[in-house]
């Protein structure tokens, strides 16, 4: 078998193996082997793609299978990774990893709780393997699917409202998505011939500009909603704070991502034209949304919410960077994802875990906290400090390579715009430093903090591995720069030569 | 340099990475007493090496056919951004970083020896050794810097460091405060340096400081044509990096941070808000220098006058502060504002240098007799538990060795001649005096206010009135007396460093000499200002009230620190926060979420209402049935026979 298909069937075992569990424990340690092995298969592929690159196998993706699936559409099971798609299932499997022991504590149903936050996670491994549109789409479908429940049954607040909300939204945008596949699929072969829905072969092929106007916008935007696409990114606030913690490091670490990978290979890799035609209004709208979400965190009270909004300034710093169009800047979108989802998974992680604490998210109710829990202030000030931008941490790598991306363009607009996106910095630092300081400096608020407990073993694990990778990227960039850069070469190849030919 | 390897001084940052790491790990499971010791000691190290290092660079092997070489002893490639982009990670040694070197390893390194004392029996020491060597890792990376971004980079980590260090009584509101207010104006004032750096990168195609600022090179003449609102975007770049470098080194308008990042241990001011971080923003300047002076004139001119006004601004309120802290905070920004106007007279090539050459041996000797006063302050605030100096007095006879350091501190900022202050502010002067008669007459003022209230608060603090202390105040241990005792040696001596032989703008040493008509004045406006504070608070009288009630709205002015906290206040608080966040937040609850739910409720409404044609009832799909058909039968028809 195929070494890709292991990121599904190990997912699919281990749901398998959590079905046959008696108790509590066995649920748990099950998910834990599974979800380890998982990490290990991904650190495994980094190592055999960055390998394989240096063996100088320059094909556009490696560990490529191809089996037919359902012939009478030439819909098939394609496999294949380049260095983005490797890069962000070591994403996943690292969250994933970690969100097992965030979620250590599940009092009910957690048997049910596991299979489908592993189920989810299955769907995003799928997708990021996937080069056949198609099965690209299912995967994504599966993974919304879980989520509705994860949400609804382990969720706190008004949590139906909250799951209801995001799987309409989010199921808008598959409609979308599903309109702009199918044209696509059936542009997919002007010259006659086969139709297909394979990524490589539809990059090769030139699909006609009218039909491109209609299909560009419906895939950026499909995705654009998922990945919390100013202005549609609504659910996304409501939806994190209600979901528990697992589920909300899963969502905002990975199915932001996944939105935004989509928007990346799907509709500006086929319809670099329309890219380029149209990508000034989306980049209008993801300017907006870099400035708009931080301001937005400024006055939020709610811990999760005020994460929520940075997401969507982060977030639209990664499309914002992708519509600069250019080798670095797309680099450092890429980087901007790896390096988001990870720090923000962090703080979801600290959220939940102070949560469990003082049973409450609202800072001005808060105070005090680094003197009683000491490991997890340390962490949350490490994430905040990643968060905004210091060296070191992966986030001043990429948000750096996205602003020297962005300068290279010379007329006013991209200039104002990435001056704009810049100073997205400043206000980062102004909601970072506000609820350091309201929320863990200062004197203790109540007596009864003194009797909290600090992180324990499963807690330390999860939060411990996360701040490393976090600073591992920052430390050592250039690898993982490297490996992505290389994958953008195709790419960038094909938006240049729009540009030239014009 | 010949074939002497200096890649050795890659360890010079390393050592305090680690001790950072060791001590921030595991600290808290060492004793209190050996994370001071550990701290130290790797402190201990690097300033032999520093030592040696500025020995091996300036006696040995750094002159090369009369000129002092730029030396890159490591550099390794860190990120690629582009083809020619990329930032590196090195060494650069030449006069200025190996002066920095010493700068700062001396003063740190005393620092941590005073810290063991002082901060002795305080919560989290541990946390406090560790916050101290990742401040002195981050600012040695910066010294040695080999290229822009880099620089850049340490810029930021010793931001955080300084914010950590500030607020390190997190438990007190006032310390959490100033170090929000410390990290978020230094970060807006980032935001200029960033921009800077990509507008200069992109004109000259490098980060990297050599091919930057060779006055024979490419580089620095790019985009001097290319014009911008009146000026080359050369000039906006620097500009905009000198905002960076305003931000740092707190010139007016962007001061404001300083005195309140006083809310930190005492030590800590001395190094990071007297010696070493706030001269980064000189620093920056003259490593760019040959860049201003070449291509962006007009910011050199800009650096000049805010130099000029904020060392006169800060003296002027330093005059009335009564938090002996601050005084000296604000003394600092005034004698920063000294270095910056030095460089913005400064020519470029041996005499003509004389200002770049003056400010860097000012930033070396005010490190020292700085460093020096503010050690001493940690010392009395050590034995009397207050910062006021109103609730002081007397103080000779119970701390002489702090008494006596602290006079020479004194006498060395008022600029006595034979003390080091006097040397390098002369130069100043006699720089200044060449360019621009304004500014000069300016510095006599700063030289002379600067006299007054260094003595005021001399007098006040060991004369004046004495007081009654709940304690009897006790001299401190040796662990903190050596250090100013080593200072304060080093305050006398170092004027006699021949600094014009060391550290110029183009590399090449010149014959520095004292101009006298300069330097007899200056004395003389020193004498006066002390004269004054003398007769005003060496004993107890009514004179400061009746100045006080005699400059009235001058006073309330400068006590109130010209009430530049008051616009700033209004802006954050009212500007951004009311009008522009809250705003935010609101529109997008209740606008962009409200469309959305909108969206929601409208099909819901629109399924209620429909609902109820689907009632199951036989007779009333009967009845539409027949009634639709009817109707279309009609419509049909209509249509047909027209």
């Amino acid at each position: 078998m195929d070494y890709l298909t292991y990121f599904i069937i190990v997912p699919l075992l281990t749901v398998f193996g959590i079905v046959l569990c008696k108790n509590d424990k066995q649920v748990k340690w099950t998910a834990v082997i599974g979800m380890s092995i998982q990490l290990i298969l991904a650190a495994a592929l980094v190592f055999m793609y960055l390998a394989e690159r240096k063996a100088g196998n320059m094909a556009e993706f490696l560990f490529y299978h191809d089996y037919m699936w359902y012939p009478a559409l030439n819909i098939r099971y394609t496999i294949g990774v380049d260095g983005i798609s490797v890069a962000m299932v070591a994403l996943t499997s690292v969250i994933i990893f970690t969100g097992i022991f965030a979620s250590w504590e599940v009092t009910n149903l957690h048997k049910e709780f596991f299979i489908s936050l592993i189920l989810l996670a299955t769907g995003v491994f799928g997708f990021f393997i996937c080069v056949d549109l198609f099965t690209m789409f299912l995967f994504y479908e599966l993974a919304v699917i879980p989520m509705y429940l994860l949400i609804g049954i382990w969720g706190t607040g008004p949590k139906e409202y909250s799951a209801m909300k995001l799987t309409l939204m989010l199921m808008g945008g598959s409609a979308l998505l599903l309109v702009g596949l199918i044209g696509l699929y059936f542009n997919s072969a002007p010259g006659g011939g086969a139709l297909t829905f394979n990524l490589i072969e539809i990059s090769k092929v030139q699909i006609p500009m009218e039909a491109q106007r209609f299909l560009f916008p419906m895939t950026f935007v499909g995705f654009g909603i998922l990945g919390a696409l100013f202005p549609l990114h609504t659910w996304s606030p409501d939806g994190h704070s209600s979901a528990p913690t697992a589920v909300s490091m899963l969502h905002a670490g990975v199915l932001l991502k996944l939105g935004r990978y989509g928007a990346f290979r799907v509709a500006m890799f086929l319809m670099p034209e329309a890219a380029h035609e149209l990508g000034w209004i989306f980049l209008i709208l993801t300017t907006i949304s870099v400035v708009y979400g931080a301001f937005g965190a400024i006055q939020q009270k709610d811990l999760k919410y005020i994460n929520a909004y940075s997401s969507v300034s982060h977030c639209g710093l990664v499309l914002f960077a992708l519509l600069m169009m250019n080798k670095t800047a797309m680099d450092g979108a890429i980087m901007q994802m790896v390096s988001h989802g990870i720090m923000t998974a962090l703080f979801f992680a600290l959220i939940g875990m102070i949560y469990g604490r003082t049973h409450t998210r609202i800072i001005d109710e808060m105070g005090g906290l680094m003197r009683v829990i000491p490991f997890l202030g340390v962490a949350y000030v490490i994430a905040g400090l990643a968060s905004l931008g210091l060296p070191g941490f992966s986030g001043f790598v990429a948000e750096m390579t996205i602003f020297v991306g962005s300068w290279q363009h010379v007329d006013t607009f991209h200039r104002v715009a990435t001056i704009i996106a810049c100073s997205s910095i400043v206000i980062t630092a102004v909601y970072i430093l506000r609820v350091i300081g309201i929320l863990l400096l200062g004197p203790v608020r109540f007596d009864w903090y003194n009797q909290l407990t600090d992180a324990r073993w499963y807690e330390k694990l999860s939060v411990g591995f996360l701040i490393v990778c976090i600073a591992g990227i920052g430390i050592a960039p250039l690898w993982l720069s490297n490996m992505i850069g290389d994958s953008l070469v195709p790419v960038v190849e094909k938006l240049n030569m729009i540009s030239f030919i014009r | 340099m010949g074939d002497f390897n200096f890649s050795y001084c890659v360890w010079i940052p390393l050592i305090p990475l680690f001790s950072f790491l060791i001590l921030g790990l595991f600290g808290n499971k060492f004793k209190e007493k050996l994370t001071g010791i550990l701290g130290t000691l790797a402190l201990g190290i690097i300033f032999a090496l520093s030592l040696y290092t500025a020995y091996e660079y300036f006696f040995v092997h750094g002159l090369v056919n009369g000129t002092y070489q730029k030396i890159i002893a490591i550099n390794v490639t860190w990120l690629q951004f582009t083809d020619k982009l990329h930032i590196n990670m090195g060494v650069l040694l030449d006069p200025i970083s190996v002066m920095m070197l010493v700068v700062v390893t001396t003063v740190s390194f005393m620092v941590h020896l005073y810290s063991i004392g002082y901060m002795k029996g305080e919560r989290g020491v541990e946390r406090y050794f560790a916050f101290l060597s990742l401040f002195t890792f981050s600012m040695l990376g910066l010294v040695i810097a080999t290229n822009i971004f880099q620089m850049y980079i340490f810029w930021e980590l010793v931001g955080v460091s300084s914010y950590l260090l500030i607020g390190f009584y997190y438990q007190k509101p006032s310390a959490v405060a100033a170090s929000k207010k410390a990290f978020i104006v230094t970060r807006f004032a980032d935001l200029g340096f960033l921009i800077g750096i990509l507008i200069l990168s992109f004109i000259t195609g490098t980060f990297d400081f050599i091919t930057l600022t060779d006055p024979a090179g490419e580089a620095i003449h790019r985009g001097a044509e290319i014009g911008f609102m009146g000026m080359s975007v050369m000039t906006w770049a620097m500009l905009l990096i000198f905002m960076g470098g305003a931000g740092k080194s707190a010139m007016f308008p962007l001061h404001i941070w300083l005195p309140d990042a006083m809310e930190g241990p005492t030590p800590v001011s001395a190094l990071i808000h007297a010696a070493t971080m706030v001269v980064a923003g000189v620093y920056l300047v003259a490593r760019l220098f040959p860049i201003f002076h070449f291509s962006a004139q007009p910011a050199l001119n800009i650096i000049a006058y805010v130099g000029g006004f904020t060392s006169l601004f800060a003296a002027v309120i330093a005059c009335t502060q009564l938090d002996i802290k601050r005084v000296l905070a604000f003394s600092t920004l005034s004698q920063i504002g000294y270095m910056m106007l030095a460089l913005g007279v400064s020519g470029y090539g041996s005499h003509d240098g004389l200002g770049f050459m003056a400010s860097n041996f000012h930033l070396f000797t005010h490190a020292m007799f700085k460093a020096l006063l503010f050690l001493g302050a940690g010392a009395i605030i050590h034995a009397v538990h207050s910062n006021y100096m109103n609730e002081m007095g007397g103080l000779r006879k119970h701390l002489p060795i702090t008494h006596a350091t602290f006079l020479i501190a004194c006498l060395t900022i008022a600029g006595l001649y034979p003390l080091s202050g006097f040397f390098s502010k002369d130069e100043i002067l006699a720089a200044a005096f060449h360019k621009d008669k304004l500014l000069f007459a300016v510095e006599y003022c700063v030289a002379g206010l600067t006299a007054f209230y260094m003595f005021r608060l001399y007098f006040v603090v060991f004369w004046g009135k004495d007081t009654q202390y709940h304690h009897k105040p006790h001299e401190a241990p040796f662990t903190m007396t050596i250090p100013l005792m080593f200072l304060a040696i080093a305050s006398v001596f170092a004027g006699f460093i021949p600094f014009s032989e060391l550290v110029t703008s183009d590399s090449i040493p010149f014959e520095g000499e004292i101009d006298w008509m300069i330097a007899i004045p200056s004395i003389a406006v020193g004498l006066l200002g002390i004269l004054i504070a003398m007769i005003m608070y060496r004993k107890e009288n009514n004179y400061p009230a009746r100045m006080a009630a005699t400059l009235k709205y001058l006073y309330r002015w400068s006590f109130n620190k010209f009430y530049i906290d008051e616009i700033y206040l209004f802006i954050t608080k009212k500007i951004i926060f009311r009008y522009i966040a809250r705003p935010v937040a609101w529109f997008d609850r209740h606008m962009v979420d409200g469309t959305m739910n909108g969206i929601a409720g409208m099909t819901n409404v629109i399924s209620f209402r429909i609902r109820g044609l689907q009632s199951g009832q036989l007779q009333k799909y009967g009845f539409v049935f027949i009634t639709g058909a009817l109707a279309l039968a009609l419509v049909f028809i209509y249509l047909w026979t027209k």
